[in-house]
Order: C-alpha cells, then sequence, then structure tokens
C-alpha cells in the first residue's frame, strides 16, 4: 500500500471518530440541562460498543467478500485474514476506517428519541440495529446489488444518513412524543456547546468524505473542497431564509445548515465537482430549514431533528447525484447525471437505491423497537422524564453549581 | 426599622449600589432572581418554532434602614434603577420587628 495512501486513510479514520464525541456536543446542546448527560452517554455507548461488534462479525458481515449481493460473511470475523503482512495493511486499514462510520450511524439515531428513551432499551438497540439494519444496507450499496446496479454513494448518504434518517421516523413512531409535546418549549439548554460541536463535525467531515477515496488522490482533494463549500452555502441558505421568515439570523440555523450541507454532499462528495457542491448546498438549506418543521404538522417528535436534516439532506445530495456527477472530470467509469451528458438511468437507480432502504430501514428498525417495548421497554417513567434523564439513568449531574442550575433553568 | 426591597434590572446594579452608599447606606444583600411582571418574558426562535421564556432575569437588592431613612432610600434606589423604560422594576418596604449584629451582639438601630 502507497504510504502517502495510508497516512491519509489513518489520518481520516482519527478525524471520523472525532466526529461522534462532536454529534454528542451538537445534540447535548440542544438538549435541556436535566438530559444532557444522557444524550452523550447515548452516543459514547455507540464508541464502546460499535467497534466491539464490529471487530467480531460486523465488518465481515459488512464487506467480506466485498462482491456477495446481499451480505458478507464470516471469513474476516474475529478479524482473521487482515494480517498486516499479507497487503501491508490495506484490509486492516479499511476495516479500522468503515469501522468510524459503523460508530457513528447509530449514534445519529439518539438525537431523535431523545429525552424519554431508557439507556437500557438504547443499549440493546445500537448492536442489534447495526447488525439487522446498518450492515445489510452498507453491503448493498458498497459491493452489494445496489451497488452493482451503478447508483451511486461515496461516502454514505444512503447508507448512513438515508438509513439512520428514516430509522429515527420508525424509532419515535414506536417511543412516542415527549411529555408535553409541541405544547411546551423545549429550546436548547446550550447553543455555544451546539456550535462548537457543529465545528467538530465538520472538521471531521473531511475524514468522512475525502478519506472515502481511500488514497491520497485527486479525487479526495475534490471530495475535501466539496465538503467545504456545500457545507458553507447550506448553513448560508439556511441562516438567510431564518432571517426573511423569522427576523433573525440564528446561530441554531447556521448550525443545523452546516450540519444538513455536509450530510447532503458526502454521498456526491467524490462524483460532483465546480460549483456543483454550493448549488447542492444552497437548496438543501433551503429544504431542509423547511422539512424540519414537518414533525408539528404530522405529530412525530424527532426531539431533535434526525429526520428532517439526515434523512431529507441525504436524500435531497443522493438524488442530486443524478444530476450534477460527472464522471469525466474524474476520468472514472460511472454513470453521468442529467446536466452533464447523463440520461434518467443515474437518477432512477439513486431513488431505488433509497427507496429500498427507506422500506428495509423503516420496517426492521419499528420491529425491533416493538421487540423491545414488549421486553425491557423502551420508555423511562413519567417522573424520570419530569426529573431528568441524567439523574435518574446515570446519577449523574451536568451542572451542579446553585447558581448555573437556576440559571439555565 | 425597615427592610427596603427593590427588584431591579441587573445592567442598574452599579449605580443602585453607589446611590445608597452616597445615601450613608454601609450594607446591603443582592440575589440574582428571575420573574415577570407587566415587561412579561420574551419569545425565542429555534429552527422555526417559538418559545416563550416567562422569567426575565433581575437582581433584587436588599436594605435595612433605619425608619426616618426608609422612604429617602427607596427613592435614591428608584432615581438610580429607573430607565423609564418597560421593566424597571418595583421597590417596596416592609416593617421589621429586630436586628442583631452576630459579632458584637448589637441590636435594632446599632446594629444597622
Amino acid at each position: 500500500m502507497d504510504t502517502g495512501d495510508a497516512a491519509w486513510v489513518l489520518i481520516s479514520s482519527a478525524l471520523v471518530l472525532f466526529m461522534t464525541p462532536g454529534l454528542a456536543l451538537f445534540y447535548g446542546g440542544m438538549d435541556r440541562t436535566r438530559n444532557v448527560l444522557n444524550m452523550l452517554m447515548m452516543n459514547f455507548w455507540c464508541l464502546l460498543i460499535v467497534p466491539v461488534v464490529w471487530a467480531i462479525g460486523g465488518f465481515s458481515l459488512a464487506q467480506v467478500p466485498f462482491d456477495n449481493d446481499l451480505i458478507g460473511g464470516f471469513d474476516a470475523a474475529f478479524l482473521r485474514d487482515l494480517g498486516i503482512l499479507q497487503d501491508g495493511g490495506s484490509a486492516l486499514l479499511t476495516a479500522v476506517f468503515l469501522g468510524m462510520f459503523a460508530v457513528i450511524t447509530p449514534a445519529l439515531i439518539s438525537g431523535a428519541v431523545a429525552d424519554r428513551m431508557k439507556f437500557s432499551a438504547w443499549a440493546v438497540f445500537v448492536p442489534v440495529w447495526l447488525i439487522l439494519v446498518f450492515v445489510p444496507v452498507f453491503k448493498w450499496v458498497y459491493g452489494g446489488w445496489l451497488g452493482q446496479r451503478g447508483s451511486l454513494d461515496f461516502a454514505g448518504g444512503t447508507a448512513i444518513h438515508v438509513n439512520a434518517g428514516i430509522a429515527a421516523l420508525a424509532a419515535v413512531l414506536v417511543l412516542g412524543k415527549r411529555r408535553g409535546w409541541p405544547g411546551e418549549g423545549h429550546p436548547p439548554h446550550s447553543m455555544p456547546l451546539v456550535m462548537i460541536g457543529t465545528g467538530i463535525l465538520w472538521f471531521g467531515w473531511f475524514g468522512f468524505n475525502a478519506g472515502s477515496a481511500l488514497g491520497a488522490s485527486g479525487q479526495a482533494i475534490q471530495a475535501f473542497t466539496n465538503t467545504f463549500l456545500a457545507a458553507a452555502a447550506a448553513g448560508l441558505s439556511w441562516a438567510v431564509v431564518e432571517r426573511l421568515r423569522d427576523g433573525h439570523f440564528t446561530n441554531l440555523g447556521a448550525a443545523s445548515g452546516i450540519v444538513a450541507g455536509l450530510v447532503a454532499i458526502t454521498p456526491g462528495a467524490g462524483f460532483v465537482a465546480g460549483m456543483s457542491p454550493i448549488w447542492i448546498g444552497l437548496a438543501t438549506g433551503v429544504i431542509c430549514c423547511y422539512a424540519v418543521g414537518l414533525k408539528t404538522k404530522a405529530g412525530y417528535d424527532d426531539a431533535l431533528d434526525v429526520v428532517g436534516v439526515h434523512f431529507v439532506g441525504g436524500l435531497v445530495g443522493s438524488l442530486a447525484i443524478g444530476l450534477f456527477a460527472e464522471p469525466e472530470y474524474f476520468g472514472l467509469d460511472f454513470m453521468a447525471g442529467l446536466f452533464h451528458g447523463g440520461d434518467l438511468e443515474l437518477l432512477l437507480e439513486q431513488a431505488l437505491a433509497n427507496g429500498v432502504t427507506i422500506v428495509y430501514s423503516f420496517i426492521v428498525t419499528g420491529l425491533i423497537m416493538l421487540a423491545l417495548k414488549a421486553t425491557i421497554g423502551v420508555r423511562v417513567s413519567e417522573e424520570t422524564e419530569h426529573n431528568g434523564l441524567d439523574l435518574a439513568e446515570h446519577a449523574e449531574t451536568a451542572y451542579s453549581t446553585g447558581t448555573a442550575s437556576l440559571a439555565g433553568h | 426599622m425597615k427592610l427596603i426591597t427593590a427588584v431591579i434590572k441587573p445592567f442598574k446594579l452599579d449605580e443602585v449600589k453607589e446611590a445608597l452608599k452616597a445615601a450613608g447606606v454601609t450594607g446591603m444583600t443582592v440575589t440574582e432572581v428571575q420573574g415577570f411582571g407587566r415587561q412579561s418574558g420574551h419569545t425565542e426562535v429555534y429552527r422555526g418554532a417559538e418559545y416563550t421564556v416567562d422569567f426575565v432575569p433581575k437582581v433584587k437588592v436588599e436594605v435595612l434602614a433605619d425608619d426616618a431613612a426608609a422612604d429617602d432610600l427607596a427613592a435614591a434606589i428608584a432615581g438610580a434603577a429607573k430607565t423609564d423604560k418597560i421593566g424597571d422594576g418595583k421597590i417596596w418596604i416592609t416593617a421589621v420587628e429586630g436586628v442583631q449584629r452576630i459579632r458584637t451582639g448589637e441590636r435594632d438601630t446599632d446594629a444597622l
């Protein structure tokens, strides 16, 4: 393996790992003072359990052998056959890099179920969801039947964001609304945490997208540039919509737009170029800004807008590849989008890949949640929900000085 | 003796403190409080959803005074805290039955 390629993917792996604590802060700041530690722990739980599950069999089922249609096997279970003397560590590097993606995908769902899910139920949900939903969808998109048909997903728009976003919807439909929602307000308790979390996510996302070139190549440089531009454009358009509609440039609008833009450029990061990331970002910021309002109209309590940002943003970005993909620019062999000499075929393949992911993930996630509900239960007691999950579920308090708890109420 | 309690805008605390010192007051107690009056709360907007915040941060100032001085001190506080805008706060005066300085055991007006 080329040393430059290996160095870049190693660095990218660390960048992607850092995204999960970043996501925890992004979500935690939006949560209330009495539930912020529960939110952080839901994310950190993914950092504890997923690497172990990934090493035991998750990676093998998700990727080995690569050209299996539906699911991998157990050839690389327990990290067998990934020795560094065979290929200089190339296969092991792929396993650890993709493991970082496996960590953050279930973590994305935590924002939807915030404030009311039993931690024990979450603890079981994460590894079960990883094996039953993340692993098969990841296989279909990367090397499996959806990928073989020609659909494109550079860094995980379909396999990660659409997948986790629609799973979040299924999860909250089983879990139910927070008590008092939507009448009682649930405003963010710490916008500075949200902003630093957003910064960490953007920083880490360079590894997520540019690292997905799996080498220090021109495609990596283009993916890096796209990640820079799309996030800025989406943050800009979301903030401007809020200024025009609600009267102010808000921190939360800027942060939400940046994250939505990062989500949307993920699937096409290595397939689009030029001004395309800016068009994709601008459109995503506007669409997602309105999409987060759907939950109140439709009556599903997606607490921190996982559906509106990750599902909608991922879907918009994935379908946008059908318009903006430029194989000639990259000198690579994939289908061209409508605006670059292609026909409708790529757009239809993108729609099919996302459609299949949506149906499968929604149904299986719903079944997992129903099974948990029937056995260990998924909701905390009414008293715990009222007093906060931090104390009841973790025996910890985030802000323990008297004035802070008064001022931050 | 009287207890003068004033709930004021936090940014006016320094001016109120100086006005009271100028009027001869040698001690006061200050607390950060929250509440609402006619000013009511304010509205915050997050991702397009409006949240009403009922309780506004204020500072509560408490001063013990001789019966004769109470009205003048209340006037000094009012003069320093007034902005003519809604939310300037309130001052009230209550009767105090007894005061004691812990260190010396002095009582009532001697303890002020």
